[in-house]
């Protein structure tokens, strides 16, 4: 499955994501109590845990939306800790959302030209004259949003209003438009939650798809099976501290973590 | 064909005046139209697009009109330079106040809007130096365009219609592009804006910096034609019926905002019948639409008629 | 010069005693709503019109403000039934309208019934100032206004910290679900903060009338300033805006004796605007952040 190991070892000497110490508290609580890892380039790299364990509190801060009070977030070398969530962007890490952050009244098409947002640039006095370049652009837009809506199979969806869609094409839309960034680094946050077991294994597919798209993927996912048998590399949070990281087979025979969050009862045939 | 809405609406315009030449009604509520169209597109790019409220927009209609009124009458500065200049000055007072203010949201932002308002009638009212205190500048040449001069109410119906038409067409530019999806995604979704790399609060300034332009033009466009200026025109309740016209139509839709400031300028006309029970009646009709229609009338009723068209057809989706 | 001050703060806390009401009147709606009533300076101008009405009417004056004071809770029941209620759930906008709507509205009908003329309104205990300390003066009704507001707001803190009505209103503005959920009647809870804001902005009315008259546009100022007032205290916060109410209005009178009487609004909303740039949340804390 996967990367042969070769190659994920020449990987792992130049991480893409680089976290070191990173903690964050709220009000006296330590949500992330000193987290650190590395997500070589090339990689589904899934963060596990049970409720509470930090992990979207993790996202946010990875994504600048939360100011860590201590620690290092090293993407290809540049420090992303204090930057705004929308200069984050620009260095090439998008995301998705546990809760949907769909733009509802606007297309399909709409939405995911918004992804695309990094890649133009139009200004506001050049939009409202409709200038030849803008034209140009918008079609050139166009083009790589229907790229992104064919590699998440939405392409005969573009003309639908976002909040008409079911949920599950609701949380690939999402997928779509942060693909349309153009993303080095993609987060996806719980993207299975809600879908049915079809939706679960197209989804499987997707974020293979994704990842053979050359884009490395950080996966919050509490879909068992779906974390085990698509990720290359696993990392467990527990009470805001990593508690254990390796391969999908190393997480399911590691007793602290079956103890801890896995209870004894691990059945996944993979 | 993207554009069809609005050669329709340009070819009614146009119509208007033909079909009833040397009509008072056509020509003059036609010009106070034309004026609160721009006014509630451009506020409409901030309220229906970026979700930002305004309650003191007046002041920047205020402030094209008296930069009019005062560089023409005081320093005899030609009319389309002083138009110019209070474009100038509105974007300046503006993209200042953006940032503190646009970190506001909900009530706050009303609050600030709200303040910002008062405090420029204040001043109108009170720095009679300059503007001539509560009864206003007379006196202010009409628009002169290379020696082409307004100076009757059909040319000033051609004026106001065709930067009414400009208002439009830039409007629908704006919306539908690059910086309008950044406006309206932001609306939708601040934080998942900020996401896909929208610097929010850049976008928030120049929405706001751009429909203080609008009514700026719209307040120079006002003071030439009417030849007289006074603070009444820019208070509070101008202010609440800007955004009234926005809201009525329908937020977030460039022709619902026309539709709101034309019906709205036509109920004013139509209410004056009724004198003292048009307060009354104003404030009853706004609670009504806002509790019943909370969509506008333009997309309400659009959407009605969408609805009672479908049934029509016998329930097809 | 200090006398002087002495004067403005004289005129300042009466002032301000005023917007402390109608500012606790916002803070109580908003904390059970989250809505912001700006019809709330029409209550105010509502029982200063019906008391004057009646008062003329031959009522005796504690029975013309009791009177005017329920008619007041009355229209205040009435907009929470009739425009709040449907509109529940409505974003800020459409409820920021609606309540627009309905101060156009009631100074609609106060024009129809009492016209465009200012009313005086005898002042209760004479008109013969009070001399203080080196010149200053003070007016009895000014005693009645700070006293009056004084004794309201106490009864207000006591009705929220001690009584089981209070405390069901207030528990309603922390979780209105949670609220529901351990028996409280939501619906009720809400009529009653419009009942009691209108009651406070009635009562209000009343007090100032002799000092400033009244007529059927006196509440669109004093709204703003009520509101200026909920904002300064921190939205949310009826003690906040009370002090935030007594601010403003000292405030306003040392602006208008310093600096120029004409900029005195001006200066009120400078001062607003300089507190929400600088601490949004208010200067004297708050209930929690702004729920959009």
């Amino acid at each position: 499955m996967g990367l042969a190991h070769g190659a994920r070892h020449d990987a792992l000497t130049a991480p893409l994501l680089a976290v070191e110490g990173l903690e964050q508290s709220f009000g006296g609580v330590m949500a992330l109590a000193g987290v650190s890892f590395q997500v070589p380039a090339g990689l589904i790299y899934a963060v596990i845990g049970p409720n509470g364990a930090g992990k979207t509190t993790l996202f946010n801060a990875l994504c600048g939306f939360y100011a860590p009070s201590a620690g290092s977030i090293r993407f290809e070398g540049s420090e992303l800790l204090g930057l705004p969530p929308c200069r984050i962007a620009a260095r090439g890490v998008t995301r998705t959302f546990q809760n949907l952050q769909l733009f509802f009244t606007m297309t399909v098409l709409e939405n995911v030209m918004v992804g695309c947002h990094l890649r133009a640039r139009t200004g506001l006095l050049a939009a409202a004259l409709r200038l030849p370049r803008v034209r140009r652009e918008e079609r050139q837009l166009r083009a790589w949003a229907h790229e992104a809506l064919e590699l998440c199979e939405l392409a005969d969806r573009a003309a639908q209003p976002a909040g008409t869609l079911p949920y599950g094409l609701m949380k690939r839309v999402e997928i779509a438009r942060a693909l349309a960034a153009k993303p080095r680094l993609l987060l996806l946050d719980e993207p299975a939650a809600g879908l049915n077991d079809t939706e679960t294994f197209a989804l499987r597919d997707l974020i293979a798809r994704i990842r053979a798209a050359g884009v490395t993927v950080l996966l919050v996912e509490h879909h068992m099976p779906l974390v085990m048998s698509v990720s290359d590399h696993l990392l467990v949070l527990d009470y805001g501290s990593v508690l254990a990281e390796g391969t999908p087979a190393d997480i399911q025979a590691d007793a602290r973590v079956i103890s801890a969050y896995l209870g004894g009862a691990v059945q996944y045939a993979v | 064909m993207r554009l069809a809405g609005f050669f329709a609406l340009a070819a009614g315009v146009i119509a208007l005046p033909v079909l009833f030449p040397n009509n008072y009604f056509v020509i003059v509520v036609g010009i106070a139209a034309g004026l609160h169209v721009i006014l509630a597109v451009g506020l409409n790019l901030l309220m229906g697009y970026a979700g930002q409220i305004s309650l003191g927009h007046a002041a920047f209609f205020g402030i094209g009109a008296y930069a009019s009124a005062i560089l023409t009458t005081r320093y005899a500065w030609p009319a389309l330079l002083a138009l110019a200049a209070g474009l100038v000055v509105a974007g300046v007072i503006a993209w200042l106040l953006a940032r503190p203010i646009l970190r506001l949201r909900g009530h706050y932002l009303a609050m600030a809007t709200l303040g910002f308002g008062v405090i420029a009638h204040v001043i109108m009212v009170q720095a009679t130096h300059w503007t001539g205190g509560p009864d206003g500048l007379t006196g202010i040449p009409p628009l002169n365009f290379l020696g082409w001069s307004v100076n009757n109410d059909l040319h000033g119906y051609g004026v106001v219609a065709a930067a009414m038409l400009l208002a439009i067409w830039l409007s629908l530019n704006i919306v539908d592009s690059r910086v309008g999806r950044a406006l309206r995604a932001l609306r939708g979704s601040e934080f998942a804006a900020q996401m896909l790399g929208i610097d929010t609060s850049r976008a928030k300034t120049q929405v706001f910096v751009a429909s203080a332009l609008f009514a700026a033009f719209a307040g120079s466009l006002f003071a030439h034609q009417q030849g007289f200026v006074s603070p009444d025109s820019f208070n509070l309740t101008v202010s609440v019926e800007l955004v009234t016209m926005v809201v009525l139509g329908g937020l977030a839709s460039t022709y619902g905002a026309a539709c709101g400031a034309i019906a709205l300028t036509l109920l004013h006309q139509g209410l004056v019948v009724f004198e003292d029970y048009e307060m009354l009646i104003h404030g009853a009709l706004l609670m009504a639409v806002m509790i019943f229609l909370p969509q506008g009338l333009f997309v309400g009723l659009s959407q009605a008629a969408r609805w009672a068209w479908r049934t029509a057809r016998g329930m097809t989706p | 010069m200090p006398e002087q001050l002495l004067q403005f703060l004289v005129t300042g806390i009466t002032v301000g005693s005023l917007y402390a009401l109608v500012g606790l009147g916002f803070a109580i709606i908003y904390n059970a709503s989250d809505v912001v009533n700006f019809a709330q300076g029409e209550f105010v101008m509502l029982g200063a019109m019906m008391a004057i009405a009646l008062l003329s009417a031959g009522f005796p004056l504690p029975l013309a403000a009791l009177l005017a004071t329920l008619l007041t809770v009355l229209v205040g029941l009435l907009l929470e039934r009739f425009a709040i209620e449907p509109a529940a759930g409505a974003p800020v906008v459409t409820t920021i309208i609606i309540t627009i709507g309905a101060a156009i509205l009631l100074r609609g009908v106060a024009l129809l019934l009492w016209g465009k003329d200012f009313h005086p309104m005898p002042a209760f205990s004479g008109d013969a100032p009070i001399h203080l300390l080196g010149g200053s003066t003070l007016l009895p009704q000014s005693l009645w206004v700070m006293g009056v507001t004084v004794l309201l707001v106490a009864l207000v803190r006591v009705f929220f910290n001690r009584t089981l009505l209070g405390k069901a209103l207030l528990a309603c503005s922390f979780n209105r679900s949670a609220a529901q959920l351990v028996g409280i009647n939501v619906r009720v809870m809400l009529r009653l903060a419009y009942g009691l804001s209108a009651g406070l902005g009635a009562l209000a009315g009343i007090l100032i009338a002799p000092i400033t008259f009244s007529s059927y546009e006196a509440g669109i100022m004093l709204g703003l300033k009520g509101f200026s007032a909920a904002i300064v205290g921190g939205i949310g916060n009826p003690m906040g805006a009370v002090a935030g109410g007594l601010l403003l209005g000292v405030l306003e009178a040392l602006g208008a004796g310093l600096i120029s009487s004409g900029y005195k609004d001006a200066i009120a909303f400078l001062f607003v605007l300089m507190v929400l740039f600088f601490e949004p949340t208010g200067l004297f804390g708050h209930k929690a952040a702004e729920r959009v």
